[in-house]
């Protein structure tokens, strides 16, 4: 029975994953204990919304992944993605999701490219007149007409990823899963990637779960994200309110014409000073424009750069904040 | 009528996997010429070898010497078909399963049997064509061979060596998902290559085995790898008796792809409950 009325495309309902670990504690002894990778996680995502989903390593952001494409069952909670319950349907779920895990590949290594995507249009079989459609716009958009000949195993990591990316569009999916699609990109490469995903999401209103690293992917990207660590979901909300709930710091590096003594500047410290180069603490929630307006105001200066907070950092903060409130 | 607009559909994904897998091997040429030299030269060695043998202990297992000596030719020629010394599918296979790359595998609408199987069949159909025909000719116009003259029994021989496909393909996908226990694929990979090269036939052929050993290593699915095709191609087997062959590598086939199938249910539970 699909939901009728309801726009959630995304539905968790105190979702767990209890993993079994055994460890070894001797010669054929064993320990057994478990590890709540996922421990009653809730959260709806709306059609049509591109949503932030991030926390630092181990925090159980790929395990609700792999949950909601159905290759991992829940321990607990009620999980459900386009109406389907993912585990136990998942040959049907996965002609209405589209998955690209950033550091694995679903293109085949030592054929052309376009083989992969001949694959992937009997796999799904989709319609021929919509799989040369779709086909066509991923190569435009992608920039992938030159590669579609080339061996997968001679494409550059951001090659291949919009080569994977184009592979997870072809079927029309109506929900996409991003597994740190950026992962080990240059700056070109994930401009590319990021400027693909906001058009795709505006243009073709497909639901977009992104899990990241890179706070960067979603500030261009995400109005919502959703914070993750031990499991349990720490915030949900815009991604300006997570700075104000973690109180976290953006780094404005200066380079000076040469050494002076720490600057004097208000609404900013100096926390590190090198030789002419000076770091600058601000909150981030302010604007960077009237800072260095006031700096080159008053001091030479060469150059500058602007650092945005690190997700762990951040994280850490709210994390360290909670346990004391 | 939809279940077979289904099914097409279903056999179009496996034919294009199984073109796949012949391109892919077809891609890395030089390889595939390095591939034939060694065959060749293995095969003149081996060759010479059986010839000495066959001169002391003439009509041994069976055989005369030209029989023998075409048994080489043949094994060289199905080595690769039959993945005998590994290069299949599952290697791959098994490193998919250690790095994970496997859940990438599992949330694709295609089953992995049938995704396998397709693409090491035409893995081996590129090997038939691309390794085994150019030893097999060298080795006709060095020496004396057994060829069938009637075509016919050449036709039988292609159904012989894709039955034996099969069965080799049910024993690596068995011995490949052993890795998702295991985690580490290359001890079993080793022991079952080694068991392989000798109950195939490859060292020598069964018939020269008396006794028990013999009748175990007849009965045993290896021998419908090469021992059963090369019989089948020397006339050994003709009539009921080719029918006889052919059930008993069916019979082969079946079990081990059901065994396989088992498995694989075992494996996707274990992962998608524990994760991998």
């Amino acid at each position: 029975m699909e939901t009728v009325g309801t726009t959630d495309l995304i539905e968790l309902e105190g979702v767990e994953k209890v993993f079994d670990v055994r460890k070894k504690t001797g010669f054929l002894r064993r320990e057994r204990h478990q590890v709540r990778a996922v421990d009653g996680i809730s959260f709806t995502v709306p059609r049509g919304e591109m949503v932030g989903y991030i926390g630092p390593n181990g925090a159980g952001k790929s395990t609700t992944i792999k949950m909601l494409t159905g290759i991992l069952t829940p321990s607990g909670g009620r999980l459900r993605v386009a109406g389907i319950v993912p585990s136990r349907e998942r040959t049907r779920l996965a002609q209405r999701i589209g998955v690209v895990f950033g550091q694995r590949t679903t293109l085949w290594w030592d054929l052309p490219l376009i083989d992969s995507y001949r694959l992937v249009h009997r796999m799904y079989r989709i319609p021929d007149a919509r799989f040369r459609e779709n086909l066509d716009r991923c190569v435009e958009l992608l920039e992938l007409g030159a590669l579609l000949d080339v061996p997968v195993r001679q494409l550059s990591l951001g090659q291949r990823m919009r080569g994977d990316i184009a592979a997870a569009l072809l079927h029309d999916p109506e929900v996409l899963y991003l597994d740190e699609p950026t992962i080990g990109l240059d700056v070109i490469s994930k401009a590319k990637v990021r400027g693909f995903l906001r058009d795709l999401n505006t243009q073709s209103g497909t639901t977009v779960l992104l899990t990241t690293h890179d706070l960067t992917d979603i500030e261009q990207l995400c109005e919502r994200v959703m914070v993750i660590d031990h499991g349990r979901l720490m915030y949900d909300g815009p991604l300006a309110g997570l700075h104000e709930v973690g109180e976290s710091e953006r780094t404005l590096v200066v380079d000076l014409e040469r050494e002076l003594p720490p600057m004097e500047i208000e609404s900013a410290r100096v926390v590190k000073v090198e030789g002419p180069r000076q770091w600058l603490a601000f909150p981030a929630a302010q604007s960077a424009a009237p800072l260095v307006a006031r700096i080159a105001a008053r001091y030479p200066m060469a150059d500058l750069s602007v650092r945005e907070p690190d997700i762990e950092a951040v994280i850490a903060k709210m994390y360290a904040e909670k346990a004391t409130s | 009528m939809k279940g077979m607009r289904v099914r097409a559909g279903r056999f179009r994904l496996y034919a294009a996997v199984a073109e796949g897998g012949f391109r892919r091997y077809a891609t890395y040429r030089i390889a595939t010429a390095a591939g034939v030299f060694t065959n060749t030269a293995f095969g003149l060695i081996l060759a010479y070898t059986y010839i000495a043998l066959w001169d002391e202990r003439p009509g041994l297992g069976g055989y005369d010497q030209a029989q023998a000596v075409t048994f080489v030719w043949l094994g060289q020629g199905l080595l690769t078909v039959m993945a005998l010394m590994g290069g299949g599918f599952e290697g791959e296979l098994i490193e998919r399963i250690r790095t994970g790359d496997i859940a990438v595998d599992l949330y694709r609408p295609a089953d992995l049997q049938a995704w396998w199987l397709a693409s090491d069949l035409g893995r081996a159909l590129f090997q038939l064509l691309g390794r085994g025909i150019v030893p097999m000719a060298v080795g006709a116009l060095v020496f004396d061979l057994a060829l069938p003259a009637d075509p016919l029994r050449w036709l039988a021989f292609l159904l012989a060596v894709a039955l034996g496909a099969l069965v080799s393909f049910g024993l690596r996908f068995l011995v490949a998902l052993c890795a998702f226990w295991l985690l580490d694929g290359a001890g079993i990979t080793q022991v079952v290559m080694l068991a392989g090269t000798f109950f195939s036939g490859m060292l020598l052929p069964l018939n020269v085995f008396p006794g028990a050993l013999g009748d175990l290593a007849r009965a045993l699915p290896w021998s419908a790898l090469l021992q059963v095709p090369a019989d089948v191609f020397l006339g050994t087997h003709t009539g009921l008796g080719l029918l006889r062959t052919y059930a008993f590598q069916l019979g082969w086939a079946a079990a081990l792809l059901t065994a396989g199938r088992l498995l694989q249910a075992a494996a996707t539970r274990r992962v998608v409950v524990q994760g991998g």
